[in-house]
């Protein structure tokens, strides 16, 4: 039977500490399709986000991966995507290239030695690959974080939490052409970013909370 | 199954590279574990009776406050920088992180401390076949205390003075470990078999085995949600 893979918030809620961020969300996410969150600070984007990793409950509603509840999957559901947080989840002790290994590894890809070097010089990071991260500028660390997405378009589904903070136009200029590469694949992609970025090709999807 | 071995396999590596790029934070918990012991003797004076019969408690003491002192990084670290996040959603069932990261914990703390136990033992004139005991104890001990320890962890994971909360909820329920562990030196000592007491460590291990990560696992989840 072919499925084609989708996800699909049905009636989410979110609350945190008390307020309710948002509620009765609905949205339903193809293939090729790019879902920008967007809404002043506070308005629960990152909250949305984690939702939708299903790293947190929401308050009602559920996240559906090709219309299975996404957090009765489990683990079938989080190796189908590649999330970067809010923190870029960089351990300073560790190289660039140690940290993409190791990242890729959890999502339980393990590319070639060669393609670890290619994805970092692609993020403008050659001769800083053994450098443990601590040495590095914020906006390096942010570019050895987003390495992993040169390595895996395979993943159907990628969840970006400001992707583009902290990083410069050339920096920019690759996160979105791999970015649009993935849609173009077949790929989904669920991203917030403050910047005003025009992706061409895509069909985007925009949800804007208020918070 | 195969698959979360090489992921159980592959933290482990992780943790340890950290590790030893960090080898300030193991060493600091040896010598806390050597300082502890040592100071003992200088305040109760150094008759040798008194000092053979205090030893092995003293030596348990300090095993386990400095694996207690060793608790707060288990999973503090990774929640800072976000890598837990990513942990918690890895393409492999959490509990074999969990495993993974609490075995690291004990080969970095628990191993190092059994190893060095029998020095300090000496210090306490202890003889030959009670540093035997000592070292059986705490090989079956240590991993234990590093099992409940990670289910503290975790539970205290984000929340203010996590280290003294961390101290009163995991402290009693390493008594006892502590009873039992002190326990079977002290009966060599006096010349009796301490096989029991190694058997009930045992039991306590096995236990811990099955249920701590599990809890650790759940208290994680509560923790990040």
């Amino acid at each position: 039977m072919l499925q084609v893979a989708t996800l699909q918030a049905d009636s989410l809620a979110c609350e945190r500490g008390g307020r309710l961020l948002f509620k009765a969300l609905e949205f339903t996410l193809a293939p090729g399709t790019l879902l920008r969150v967007a809404g002043p600070n506070g308005s629960g984007k990152t909250s949305l986000l984690r939702i939708l990793c299903s790293l947190a409950r929401p308050a009602a509603g559920r996240v559906l991966w090709s219309g299975e509840d996404a957090h009765a999957l489990g683990e079938d559901y989080t190796r189908r995507l590649a999330y970067l947080g809010h923190q870029s989840a960089l351990k300073e002790d560790l190289t660039p290239r140690e940290n993409l290994r190791f990242a890729l590894r959890l999502t339980g890809l393990a590319p070639p030695e060669a393609a670890l070097g290619e994805a970092l010089a692609r993020l403008g990071l050659a001769g800083r690959e053994d450098v443990p991260a601590r040495y590095l500028s914020q906006g390096q660390k942010r570019r050895a974080a987003l390495a992993r997405l040169a390595l895996a378009q395979e993943l159907p589904l990628w969840i970006l939490d400001e992707p583009l903070a902290a990083l410069d136009v050339d920096a920019i200029e690759t996160v979105v052409a791999l970015i649009t590469a993935h849609l173009d694949a077949g790929g989904m992609t669920v991203l917030t970013t403050h910047q005003e970025i025009a992706f061409a090709s895509a069909s985007i999807l925009h949800v804007v909370l208020r918070g | 199954m195969r698959s979360a071995l090489s992921a159980t396999i592959g933290i482990i590596e992780r943790d340890l590279r950290l590790a030893f790029r960090r080898k300030g934070d193991v060493a600091q918990v040896l010598v806390f574990f050597v300082i502890v012991a040592s100071l003992f003797p200088l305040g109760t004076g150094a008759e040798p009776n008194q000092l053979r019969a205090m030893g092995p408690g003293v030596v348990w003491v300090a095993a386990l406050l400095a694996a207690l002192l060793s608790l707060g990084r288990l999973f503090a670290a990774d929640h800072a920088d976000g890598s837990l996040e990513q942990l918690m959603i890895a393409a492999h069932p959490l509990t074999a992180t969990v495993v993974g990261k609490t075995l690291a914990h004990w080969l970095t703390t628990g191993l190092p401390l059994t190893l060095l136990a029998p020095l300090i033992g000496v210090q306490y004139d202890l003889p030959a076949p009670a540093l035997a005991a000592l070292v059986a104890s705490l090989a079956l001990g240590t991993p234990v205390l590093s099992l409940i320890g990670a289910v503290g962890a975790a539970l205290t994971l984000g929340a203010r003075g996590a280290a003294v909360l961390l101290a009163l909820l995991v402290l009693p329920l390493y008594v006892p470990v502590l009873v039992f562990g002190a326990g079977a030196v002290g009966a060599t000592l006096i010349g009796l078999p301490h096989g029991a007491h190694l058997s009930l460590l045992g039991a306590f291990l096995a236990f811990s085995i099955v249920f701590a990560p599990w809890a650790t696992c759940a208290a994680l989840r509560i923790a990040l949600d």
